[in-house]
């Protein structure tokens, strides 16, 4: 009886505080089941690889956060996907034809497209990404304008394109003329960048599952992409996402869009081989 | 008299950008080491002030040292990262040469590959921002006052 009684609150102050912490350490037990549907969060990591497991980032959110993926109802990103549905189907440039006219029902000709991506295009010379196929088609079979990369439509039509696939396992090629630009990402992603002096993997890799202040790290997989941020108040692409964390090391990001996001975009998938699709999904 | 007034918010912008090398600070490719590792002398004529330093190690655009460690002298802040050791007592564990060396550039003081970045180090990553080029991440000033807060826990 000693003791300072004001110091008594300050200590459980500090408990609380530890508390959280120590439940956190690691991806959580939670199971995704979206519409009946149950997606594995949790593979083994593809052999060779630096990884023995793989987990979706939705593991590292909190339950709420979590919660809003389970639901079509309740995600956020459902709105875009419906506008792009009715897109889908809009003509629009001078050939008169919408992705439709091509394409027919989305739910047969787009599954398995997202996780495939970015692909070999032997026509132009580079892996497309789900962007640069959608603009593509746009401007050379519709001849309509193609879409700002981080556009409204854009963003929409990759998550509606996406669904198609959910549940499937990512599956990029990393042979054949893929392997040079794999090689590229991977030294793009171990390269320390910025004034901070860090690569991704000292984050992703090495530090997963631990909290950097308020933020539960991640492996920092793509197969979710593009998310719903709840901070974004809106979608995002993966190549917006790698600029965020470019920048937040005080590293001059690369281009969206540029070679070197391409290159490393196919590194990170293929980093989550065996991972199930689950555009859109959401973060915090 | 008007160009002096003009040009005052321009020095007191200048005195207040983390990184600056003032006048009497001991600029980062002149720091003596010991051993290429522990720092005995002082970065700056005056002496580190704790109470600034927990400021500076609190504040996300300057130490932020609270994003990797656990500090439990700040109850107040939620949310203390996981990714370094905690600091608990890190005072008592280390001299002031070895604290300054690993809060300068911890890739020198203890270990090459630490991801921890070096807080008065001009040995940066590639791609620098260009408004952070050629800039430490702090000032020497507050090194000092960070070194001063860290010597507070024992
Ligand atoms: C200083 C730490 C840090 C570094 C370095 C870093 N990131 Fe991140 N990254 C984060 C945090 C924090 C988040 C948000 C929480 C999470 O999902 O891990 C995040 C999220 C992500 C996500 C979203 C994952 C998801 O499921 O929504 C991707 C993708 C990603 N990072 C890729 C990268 C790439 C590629 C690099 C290197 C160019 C990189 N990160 C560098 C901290 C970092
Ligand atoms: C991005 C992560 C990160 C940040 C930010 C960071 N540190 Fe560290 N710190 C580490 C790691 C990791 C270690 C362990 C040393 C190693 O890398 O082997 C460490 C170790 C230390 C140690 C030695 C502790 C011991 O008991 O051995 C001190 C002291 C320290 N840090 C102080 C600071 C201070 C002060 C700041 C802010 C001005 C800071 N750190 C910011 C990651 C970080």
């Amino acid at each position: 009886m000693t003791q300072n009684p004001l110091r008594v609150p300050a200590l459980i102050a500090g408990l609380a505080l530890l508390l959280p912490l120590a439940g956190q350490a690691g991806p959580d037990e939670n199971v995704l089941t979206i519409e009946d549907q149950t997606i594995g969060t949790d593979v083994p990591g593809p052999e060779g690889g630096p990884l023995d497991h793989l987990y979706s980032g939705w593991r590292f959110r909190t339950a709420e956060t979590q919660s809003l993926q389970t639901d079509d109802f309740e995600n956020p990103a459902f709105t875009a996907v419906d506008q792009a549905e009715e897109l889908w189907s809009t003509v629009d440039g001078a050939a008169e034809k919408s992705c439709e006219s091509c394409h027919d029902d989305a739910a047969t000709s787009m599954k398995g497209v997202r996780a495939a991506m970015p692909k070999w295009n032997a026509e132009l010379g580079k892996p497309h990404t789900l962007e640069t196929q959608v603009n593509q088609c746009r401007t050379d079979r519709m001849q309509a304008d193609p879409w700002k990369w981080e556009s409204g439509q854009m963003l929409g039509m990759t998550a509606y394109i996406g669904l198609q696939s959910r549940g499937m396992p990512v599956a990029v090629q990393t042979d054949g003329p893929m392997e040079s630009w794999i090689a590229k990402g991977k030294e793009i992603y171990y390269e320390r960048v910025g004034q901070l002096d860090m690569a991704c993997s000292n984050c992703h890799e090495a530090n997963y599952g631990k909290m950097i202040r308020a933020d539960h790290l991640s492996q920092g997989q793509i197969n979710g992409f593009p998310v719903y941020r709840l901070k974004w108040a809106g979608l995002g692409s993966i190549h917006r996402r790698f600029k965020g964390c470019m920048s937040n090391i005080r590293a001059e990001p690369y281009k969206v869009g540029s070679d070197e996001f391409i290159a490393l975009e196919a590194y990170v998938a293929s980093r989550g081989a065996g991972l199930s699709v689950e555009t859109p999904s959401v973060r915090n | 008299m008007f160009k002096r007034h003009a040009m005052l918010p321009v020095i007191v912008l200048a005195l207040c950008t983390a990184g600056a090398v003032s006048a009497g600070d001991i600029a980062p490719a002149d720091i003596e080491y010991k051993d290429g590792r522990w720092i005995e002398q002082p970065l700056t004529d005056v002496a580190g002030d704790p109470a600034a330093g927990r400021k500076v190690f609190v504040n996300r655009k300057l130490g932020n040292c609270l994003a990797c460690h656990v500090n439990s002298e700040i109850p107040e802040q939620p949310f203390h990262g996981e990714i370094g050791p905690s600091l608990d007592g890190v005072g008592g564990r280390y001299d002031m040469p070895m604290l300054r060396g690993m809060v300068v550039n911890m890739k020198n003081a203890l270990n090459p590959e630490s991801l921890m970045p070096g807080f008065y180090s001009l040995d940066n990553g590639s791609r620098t921002l260009e408004k952070f080029a050629g800039k430490t991440i702090l000032s020497a000033q507050q090194v000092e006052d960070v070194l001063a807060y860290l010597q507070t826990l024992k």
